[in-house]
């Protein structure tokens, strides 16, 4: 069994740990960039307010509702994210983060009971240790860890914790109420596609015989036919997984400590998160780096920290993403350890043809970011025709312009001696 | 005796970190590799010491003065364990009418109070009042200025 951890309304809830008053209260997570909603907390979904809505648009809310917005604390939310996977990491060795907010976490080996005790502790003890929130989902394969991730998250006969075996007919209800949009790695024009065979919900398309849709439409999806009758085929980290969140990140051949070494390794990952970026018209807002020393070999110093660092504006382009890689890598890096793991994950995707121009857009800057566009076009073509690494870039240099603007930034709560939070005596 | 055989100490000595003395370093001696081997010549960490759960700790600020008599003067740091579940007795954190507060958990005559070490200031009684434990104090860093 796997199951999938989800932290709710991620950025808000880390909020809400350090400021109780904002409990109950519309709150909007603004990027610094480009001004727009990232995270909304349950209140504010209500009121209708979606994703991507620029700040302007909300003036009234604020003014009229006790809408409460806030600047992006990316510093913040790395650090929560950190100790969220420090708490599972107490309860099962095989943590996988699949986002800065979602982690998967094995669960070999146990019998029903024993599963839904755990799930549920995990539950508890994460909200208690954190003051995070989370939703559980346990199945026998991701796909199916997901939906009961949902479930567990929007069903309140659940309360947070929803272990789905792979038949039953509480299997059944389940798939039967999931619209086929919901399922992992199903897009929009496969949603069309499949209508026109009368494919509307997960448990329809648990019916089907995998062989003919692997021939009638892909591989990919008939992976995920398999995984929702059960059958484990996806793997984090393989070509397989559906592109809905990038993380590249690799061992490397032997434990390092030079900064070098490390160096290269992040702008190998910068490089590839980047051309994945572009493969699927994607705009990352943020760049989440991390490190890692060996577990299991309590002789060495252990390190493993991570870092979020925001980018100047929501972009592909691999020179930015490559600068707050790097810039991100030498806020966490420490002389004297001695590092396994290491890699990159892009954060808060928009969708690149539905990005929000900046009101400092000027004709020039229209006109660089064509060209730039362009660079990264054939930067990605040389590399296609020729071989992966054909062209690479150098490390650029530390660059003032990389700070941010944060108008409404909440203090640094955890990782600032001088933003501490106060407790009156 | 000539001022220049009087023995002159170096202007600027080389620095050495004081190694933290294992005992167990002796079995070396006897012949046997030492398990601690590893540690040798490594100095002590107060992360270690005070920081029990590191996912679960947080530092906090004190202001005020409510609490002088435990210990906990204005100005202090905090170091808060969510981990731990408060019991009677202990220096907690808990959010009061949505404000954040230090205080003492305490049950006086079989109710639950969160009181003040200062005279000053009354018990607040915890079950009447939208209240809630955030973490508890596992101890508090007081910094002299010198």
């Amino acid at each position: 069994m796997i199951g999938l951890v989800d932290c709710n309304n991620f950025y808000v809830s880390c909020e809400r740990v350090f400021q109780p008053r904002l409990e109950g209260v519309p709150v909007g997570v603004m990027s610094n960039n480009d001004g727009c909603v990232i995270a909304r907390s349950n209140e504010l979904k209500q009121m209708g307010v979606e994703m991507g809505t620029p700040a302007f648009e909300l003036r009234d809310l604020v003014r009229h509702q006790g809408v409460v917005l806030l600047s992006s604390n990316y510093e913040l939310y790395g650090d929560m994210s950190a100790r969220v996977r420090e708490v599972l990491e107490e309860f099962s060795a095989g943590i996988e983060p699949y986002s800065i907010d979602e982690m998967f976490v094995k669960f070999d080996g146990f019998d029903a009971a024993t599963t839904q005790a755990l799930a549920r502790t995990l539950y508890r003890t994460v909200r208690q240790f954190t003051g995070i929130p989370v939703s559980v989902g346990v199945a026998p394969t991701r796909t199916l860890a997901k939906l009961a991730n949902r479930a567990a998250k929007k069903l309140p006969e659940y309360s947070g914790v929803c272990v789905m075996h792979a038949d039953g007919d509480e299997t059944r209800r389940l798939l039967e109420r999931t619209a086929l949009g919901d399922v992992w790695g199903v897009g929009r024009r496969l949603v069309e596609r499949l209508a026109i065979q009368d494919i509307e919900t997960a448990w329809d398309l648990r019916q089907t015989d995998p062989k003919a849709i692997r021939r009638r439409y892909s591989v990919t999806l008939e992976r995920t036919v398999r995984e929702l009758q059960g059958t484990p085929c996806i793997e984090l980290n393989d070509a397989n997984e559906p592109r809905q969140r990038i993380m590249t990140s690799r061992s490397f051949g032997r434990l390092t400590g030079e900064l070098g070494d490390l160096q290269d390794a992040i702008r190998q990952h910068a490089q590839r998160g980047a051309e994945k970026l572009r493969q699927q018209d994607s705009h990352a807002r943020a760049v989440l780096v991390f490190l890692k020393t060996k577990r299991h070999r309590p002789d060495l110093p252990q390190y493993s920290p991570s870092v979020v660092v925001e980018l100047p504006e929501p972009t592909d382009d691999t020179r930015l993403i490559l600068a707050a890689a790097q810039q991100g890598l030498e806020a966490i890096y420490r002389r004297g350890y001695r590092f396994m793991k290491g890699g990159m994950m892009l954060l808060d995707l928009v969708d690149a043809n539905r990005q929000q121009l900046s009101l400092l857009d000027t004709p020039e800057r229209a006109a660089q970011r064509d060209r730039d566009s362009q660079l990264m076009t054939v930067l990605d073509e040389l590399n296609q025709k020729m071989g992966r690494g054909t062209v690479r870039l150098g490390i650029p240099r530390n660059n003032a312009a990389w700070h941010l603007r944060c108008g409404h930034r909440t203090p640094r709560w955890t990782t600032s001696w001088s933003e501490l939070p106060t407790a009156r005596a | 005796m000539r001022p220049s055989d009087i023995f002159q100490p170096h202007p600027a000595p080389t620095y050495h970190a004081l190694p933290h003395p294992l005992a167990t370093i002796r079995a070396g001696i006897s012949g046997f590799p030492s398990p601690a081997e590893d540690y040798v010549g490594r100095t002590l960490d107060l992360n270690e010491r005070l920081v029990k759960r590191p996912s679960a700790t947080f530092f906090m600020t004190v202001t005020g003065d409510s609490m002088e008599s435990f210990g906990i003067q204005d100005g202090d740091i905090l170091v808060v364990d969510r981990s731990v579940n408060a019991r009677p007795g202990h220096i907690v954190v808990a959010l009061v009418d949505g404000e954040v507060i230090v205080k003492r958990y305490e049950i006086l005559g079989r109710r639950p109070y969160l009181s003040s070490g200062n005279d000053r200031y009354a018990p607040i009684p915890v079950s009447d009042r939208d209240c809630q434990m955030w973490g508890v104090v596992r101890s508090v860093i007081h910094e002299y200025s010198v």
